[in-house]
């Protein structure tokens, strides 16, 4: 494919991350990008420190207006998760206020033995499962604060941003 | 500055108007997507852009005041035409030499190394090429000669979606290394978000609609309620298209703020395609901006 060969020559080292786009989602092209950030931050595959997929890169791999790309940094930039190093790029400066990854898996592991099991076990189908699951996110969102655990100020956790 | 500016521009072919009093600033740094049915003069516009022919009436200048087609305007604008016309009995090779020696400033190691990149055998016969690369070479070409507008008639028209894809690649890659400011037309709307941040729509040689993509966006919304009631939320809104069921409407509106619905009536996002499409259908409705706001045309100019 040509966009690997792209990543392969060009003298940059590896990208951090890969961006896709879904031209028929609705979400705007910049906030797509956005989000997979957060969404790669979320999970792990960006840690403070890694550098984001070079402009002209992203522009070359995707066939997008710069300006798309340019927009979606800025907008990572404040929101405090990446800095832009002038001639350089940009780079993580933070991570979403997350869990560990060690405690990810192992909630991970935890939500697919013991609830999702009991769902597909009760014989709910994929889409009932979700359905349920997001109505009961709503739920425990609405919910009254004393009953859940604190959130500690802001979203985002600032990991030593320069 | 204004990459494009025209004043009552109109172009008559004998009896037939291509272009009438057209008025059009478009500002610097953006890529433009010039939009219209066949026949709309969106290759009239390009052609008087480049100087290609020459204005009936008013005027058109091009990178700030250079007349469009001066020598000067000549050296800093680039244009691919709709066919990429080269020369198809040369070498690649030969093909770029031409151009070097038909051109005051041109870079030939750029163009090389482009070449190369896109793996188009120097020695290949120009006409022995696939679509899609011939149209790659005749931009690298176009590329080569640095310009600081480049203009593309149907870039995409004869293209598969590969070479699509690869085409635009180059030119976005081209755009974020130079920042030069880019013009295409075209006939296919569904694609231009990924490419363009400024629409220029073109209907029966008028410009019907122009400016900025996402302010276009944001300012139209797609209003949906009861039948017997449209036609009073209509009266809040400026009203592009309407269409009617018997108990269901659905309006498509330009709106400048929140404005307060009745129950029952739903507000939603309006797609660029849909946007155009109601544009086009509807020939009297029109969308012009005033003039442009000066911290407007800073905020694109910084976002390079």
């Amino acid at each position: 494919m040509r966009i690997d060969k792209e990543v392969c020559e060009s003298e940059a080292p590896v990208p951090s991350m890969v961006f896709r786009l879904e031209p028929r989602s609705g979400v705007p092209t910049y906030l797509q990008l956005v989000h997979q950030v957060e969404h790669a931050l979320r999970l792990g595959y960006l840690v403070h420190g890694d550098q984001l997929p070079r402009v002209k890169d992203v522009v070359a791999s995707l066939s997008i207006n710069p300006n798309t790309v340019l927009k979606a940094y800025r907008d990572l930039e404040q929101k405090g998760l990446t800095i832009g190093r002038p001639g350089q790029g940009t780079f993580i400066a933070a991570s979403p206020e997350t869990v560990g990854l060690e405690q990810l898996t192992s909630l991970r592991r935890s939500l697919a033995s013991g609830w999702l099991k009991q769902a597909a076990d009760a014989g709910l189908d994929e889409q009932g499962t979700i359905a349920l699951f997001m109505a009961a996110l709503r739920d425990f969102r609405d919910s009254p604060v004393e009953s859940r655990p604190a959130r500690r100020d802001g979203r985002q956790r600032r990991v030593g941003a320069a | 500055m204004n990459v494009v500016e025209t004043s009552g521009l109109a172009k008559r072919y004998r009896r037939t108007w291509a272009l009438h009093d057209c008025n059009l600033a478009v500002p610097a740094g953006r890529i433009v997507a010039l939009v219209g049915p066949n026949g709309a003069g969106k290759t009239t516009l390009l052609h008087c852009a480049v100087g290609l022919c020459t204005a009936t009436n008013g005027s058109i200048t091009v990178l700030g005041d250079l007349g469009a087609g001066s020598l000067e305007a000549l050296e800093r604008v680039a244009f691919v035409a709709q066919d990429a016309p080269l020369y198809r009995y040369l070498s690649v090779r030969s093909m770029v030499a031409v151009t070097r020696n038909l051109n005051s400033r041109f870079d030939q190691a750029q163009a090389e190394e482009r070449l190369r990149g896109l793996e188009i055998p120097p020695d290949r016969k120009v006409g022995k090429l696939s679509g899609g690369q011939q149209a790659q070479l005749a931009l690298t070409l176009a590329l080569a000669r640095g310009p600081d507008l480049l203009v593309l008639d149907e870039p995409l028209a004869r293209l598969d979606p590969l070479a699509r894809h690869d085409f635009m690649a180059l030119v976005m890659a081209a755009v974020a290394a130079s920042g030069f400011s880019v013009i295409f037309s075209s006939h296919v709307v569904s694609e231009l978000e990924r490419f363009a941040d400024y629409l220029i729509v073109l209907a029966n040689g008028r410009v019907q609609m122009v400016g900025d993509i996402d302010d276009l966006l944001t300012s139209h919304k797609v209003l949906s309620g009861p039948a017997e009631e449209s036609d009073l939320v209509g009266e809040q809104f400026t009203v592009v298209q309407t269409r009617k069921a018997a108990r269901h409407a659905e309006l498509l509106v330009r709106t400048t703020g929140e404005s307060q619905l009745p129950s029952g009536w739903e507000s939603d996002d309006v797609s660029l395609e849909e946007l155009v499409l109601a544009y086009l259908r509807d020939p009297s409705a029109s969308m012009l901006p005033g003039p442009l706001a000066p911290d407007e045309l800073e905020v694109s100019e910084a976002a390079r």
